[in-house]
């Protein structure tokens, strides 16, 4: 029985160091949302987002400081973005959200460069001052035919 | 005509064992909630096969993780994108290495030994003296084997994961100079909950994939010493291709 106790125990310690393993992965590696997002959204316009997702980065300076929560397309011809910004960043008004690719075949991010101005937008406004994303294929053919004439 | 013969025989007896673990496991599983309960048998299931395995499997995580970050170090390196080192060693192990790893050691360590158990208590008729004594066979010996390795395959499974992303960070990070802070945030950065979710959904069905085979070829062994080895090697053999037959069909479902 004493031995039977020890098994018990013993595997008692090995559910909780698998249990401990499986949060590590979900919490840590897998960022399970915690509980309710936080931070404050704010919307944004662009002709073309050139496939940034749920999830993709915002950054500031370098710095990330919140991530896309969705991306939709509007009247059928541009799309519509929400921008969850972190508690504690403020963004002036006149700030300027573009879409650029983390090195030359990185992901694709959202880089918001800060304004002058000293009023600040509230939770649910637009950033009116857009940038689409840059299409190297685009920008190659202009070259090239621009070379030709 | 002997060679068609033979086929048919052969597909014939795959279909009736086919149908006859599933029936033999459906049996055990349906004894699950019916009185008396097996917990104790279960416990030392739990014990034997997954606290058992702990060692190997914390050794062959260690191991696979420190060659991944080897390997994909001198790949990426070509490239010049090494800080994607620990996005490529996470990846790997979480959705594929080591749910299929953690198997194979598992049927290895493990399932072999639940074959030759039940084998040896069919060759020494201990499943007839359960039987006399009023206890279902099916109930005290098959289901505690299925329901522990189902439960402690994911466990095992996710000790391998951050055991082999640990030893990857080691190799990667101390001995090879990648960024540490770049290990870490391309890993969390590149995998999702969804990643995971096909890693431990593949985890449980070769848990009871497993628990199934290798009860089942113990249980219907020919009672004989080489009735017992025959069923063994088969079960090893069977569920090891098994494991890798469903995990391509998992991955296509779960990309």
């Amino acid at each position: 029985m004493q031995n039977y106790k020890r098994i018990e125990i013993t595997v008692g310690l090995f559910v909780v160091i698998g249990l401990l393993a499986i949060s590590w992965l979900a919490v840590k590696v897998g960022q399970v949302g915690g509980l309710g997002a936080s931070g404050y959204v704010l919307t944004a316009d662009f002709d073309d987002v050139g496939g940034v997702r749920k999830g993709s980065d915002i950054m500031m300076a370098g710095v990330i400081i919140g991530r896309v929560d969705g991306v939709k397309l509007v009247n059928s011809d541009h799309a519509s973005m929400a921008l969850r910004i972190n508690n504690g960043v403020k963004i002036a008004e006149d700030a300027f959200a573009s879409v650029r690719t983390k090195g030359i075949i990185g992901d694709r991010y959202i880089r918001i460069t800060q304004g002058t101005e000293e009023s600040y937008l509230e939770p649910g406004d637009e950033i009116e001052e857009t940038e689409s994303a840059i299409n190297i294929e685009d920008l190659i053919s202009k070259y090239i035919f621009n070379g030709k004439e | 005509m002997m060679v068609f013969g033979r086929l048919g025989r052969m597909t014939l007896r795959g279909i009736e064992q086919f149908g006859d673990a599933t029936m033999l496991a459906l049996q055990a599983l349906a004894l699950m909630f019916r009185r008396p309960w097996q917990g104790k048998h279960f416990v030392l299931q739990l014990y034997a096969l997954g606290v058992g395995s702990l060692a190997i499997i914390i050794i062959t995580g260690a191991f696979t993780g420190m060659v991944l970050a080897l390997q994909g170090y001198y790949t990426l390196a070509k490239f010049g994108s090494e800080s994607l080192l620990g996005a490529g060693v996470g990846m790997s192990i979480i959705r594929e290495l080591g749910p299929v790893l953690g198997a194979f050691m598992v049927i290895g360590r493990a399932g072999s030994s639940i074959t030759a158990e039940i084998g040896i208590m069919r060759v020494t008729e201990q499943t007839d003296a359960l039987e006399m004594m009023a206890v279902n066979p099916k109930q005290r010996i098959i289901l505690p084997r299925i329901v522990a390795v189902t439960l402690a395959l994911p466990l095992l499974v996710s000790l391998f994961d951050v055991v082999g992303i640990g030893a990857g960070y080691l190799v990667g990070v101390d001995l090879l100079g990648v960024n540490p802070g770049a290990y870490m945030a391309e890993l969390i950065a590149k995998i999702g909950m969804h990643d995971m979710y096909g890693g431990w959904v593949k985890t449980v069905v070769f848990g009871f994939l497993i628990g199934v085979i290798c009860t089942y070829m113990g249980y219907r062994a020919e009672p004989t010493t080489e009735g017992v080895a025959k069923a063994t090697t088969q079960a090893v053999v069977i569920a090891s291709v098994s494991v890798l037959i469903i995990d391509y069909v998992l991955t296509s479902f779960f990309l």
